[in-house]
């Protein structure tokens, strides 16, 4: 496990090991290239925001990530861990899928669509992995379940099903859903676009509660330009499969060296 | 000509045999069926392909040849089981490759986001399945389930080939006996009506039931 790769990145702690790091990875779909010899890392509790054209492989490393896409090539370690493969005599090799388990556990999303279960009740949804995975008892799951749909503004629609639910009330009982697994590595994957517009500033503010009273690393894919600002402690723009540029928000937002990086904003602020 | 005394003598004969033979048979067969093309369903889902290709191809034989040959062979090949414990399994077994076909339906209609959200929350396989799929799936099944299981209460007569004394087989015999045989299959006729649209509205019913 190399840690000696990655001199720029703030925010390391344990001893230097990333939290998250991408080594050399390949996704193709099809003849398609998405992603081609990716490096990054991510630092514990850092909070880094994906943005670039669609199609530049945001999302696809969030998907990755969760183990949600098969990774062509490459590896992606978790503390030190690998995810889905991992180095074996100088070989690369797959893991099985109950290692595979153990790693992503530590690993949190919310999606675009919510992707709530519509046959449970919220209560039941956000129940559901904490008893079944972690193996709490189901008072116990209930017990901050009900602690996290009051957080996020909803104890009173816990015996609510999904479909009686706005978009905005279903992503908030998502981000519940993805908390009461206590993931190390939250990924936000475009989380709003989905929402009606008057809908998008109460899970934004709920988000923003969260990155401020945790310190669980992020991975964000947004185009809320101004939450990423507010959340994120590095900005990475892709282009084509690419980090074309990455820094502090202020200085990306305001001031990117990139052309395509500031055509990119022009076009979405 | 229509004859009212052999239309009301023919009642509880027919009656007796629909309550004996028919409806057991349906039954059973149907809740074998359900059960059997549930695990068809999953097993070519989850089965790597080299057990699934032939899981298939078995399936579509059985669904594409004629139920009454399914019977004769079992029924000679297995001379130890009775006519009705046949009739049952092969019932069970034929319906349930169509029953197979109406639930992979609809486990496919289920939204890739809702496995992507079981992954993401690292539900082991077995409790996707049970707690996410297979509710949402079922609850669109079971209209096409519950048609499967008035097709076969339909294809009941069948078992004629295998002697089991089932009701249009009694009506047969009870027209053969009097030179007449439209009253007992009129009888015949109106207990089928009678015991498929009850079922049919009850189907309906526990569709609204297990709606969210």
């Amino acid at each position: 496990m190399p840690t000696d790769q990655t001199p720029d990145t703030p925010a390391q702690g344990n001893g230097g090991v990333p939290r998250v790091q991408f080594e050399d990875v390949v996704k193709r779909f099809g003849s398609t290239t998405v992603l081609d010899n990716l490096n990054f890392t991510v630092g514990h509790g850092e909070r880094v925001t994906l943005i670039g054209p669609s199609g530049s492989g945001k999302t696809t490393i969030l998907r990755l990530l969760m183990t949600l896409e098969h990774l062509t090539d490459g590896y992606i370690w978790v503390d030190g861990d690998p995810l889905t493969h991992a180095r074996q005599d100088g070989k690369r090799v797959e893991l099985r899928s109950k290692q595979i388990a153990q790693v992503r556990k530590r690993i949190g999303m919310v999606f675009q669509q919510f992707n709530l279960f519509p046959n449970m009740t919220v209560v039941d949804n956000v129940i559901e992995a904490p008893i079944h995975v972690l193996g709490q008892s189901k008072e116990q799951a209930r017990e901050n379940a009900l602690s996290l749909l009051d957080k996020v503004g909803l104890s009173h629609r816990v015996d609510a099903h999904p479909s009686q639910l706005s978009g905005g009330q279903q992503q908030r009982v998502a981000i519940a859903r993805a908390m009461a697994m206590d993931p190390e590595i939250l990924l936000l994957d475009e989380v709003t676009s989905a929402l009606d517009p008057e809908l998008v500033g109460d899970v934004l503010a709920v988000l923003k509660d969260v990155a401020a009273s945790t310190d669980i690393t992020m991975l964000i894919v947004t185009h809320e330009m101004q939450f990423a600002r507010d959340v994120s402690d590095r900005v990475m723009m892709f282009d084509s499969g690419h980090i074309i540029e990455e820094g502090h928000p202020d200085k990306i937002f305001s001031d990117p060296d990139h052309e395509r990086t500031q055509k990119f904003l022009q076009a979405v602020i | 000509m229509w004859d009212n005394q052999l239309f009301l003598e023919s009642i509880p004969i027919l009656l007796e045999a629909f309550l004996k033979i028919t409806l057991v048979v349906t039954v059973l067969s149907s809740i074998l069926a359900a059960l059997l093309g549930l695990v068809w369903a999953i097993g070519l889902r989850e089965l790597p392909g080299w057990a699934a290709a032939p899981l298939r191809f078995v399936l579509d034989f059985i669904r594409m040849t004629p139920l009454p040959v399914h019977l004769l062979v079992i029924y000679y090949a297995f001379n130890n089981l009775s006519a009705m414990t046949v009739g049952v399994l092969v019932f069970g077994v034929h319906y349930s490759t169509y029953m197979a076909e109406s639930y992979r339906a609809g486990i496919e209609s289920i939204r890739k986001g809702q496995w992507e959200a079981a992954t993401a929350l690292s539900l082991p396989a077995s409790r996707t399945w049970r707690a996410v799929i297979l509710p949402q799936a079922i609850r669109n099944t079971l209209p096409s389930l519950g048609n499967w299981a008035i097709a076969m209460f339909k294809d009941t007569p069948f078992l004629i080939f295998i002697s089991v004394p089932e009701m249009v087989t009694k009506a047969r015999e009870f027209g053969g006996q009097n030179f007449s045989y439209v009253e007992s299959m009129t009888v015949a006729g109106v207990l089928f009506l009678v015991a498929s649209y009850p079922t049919a509205v009850l189907m309906r019913k526990l569709e609204k039931k297990l709606a969210y």
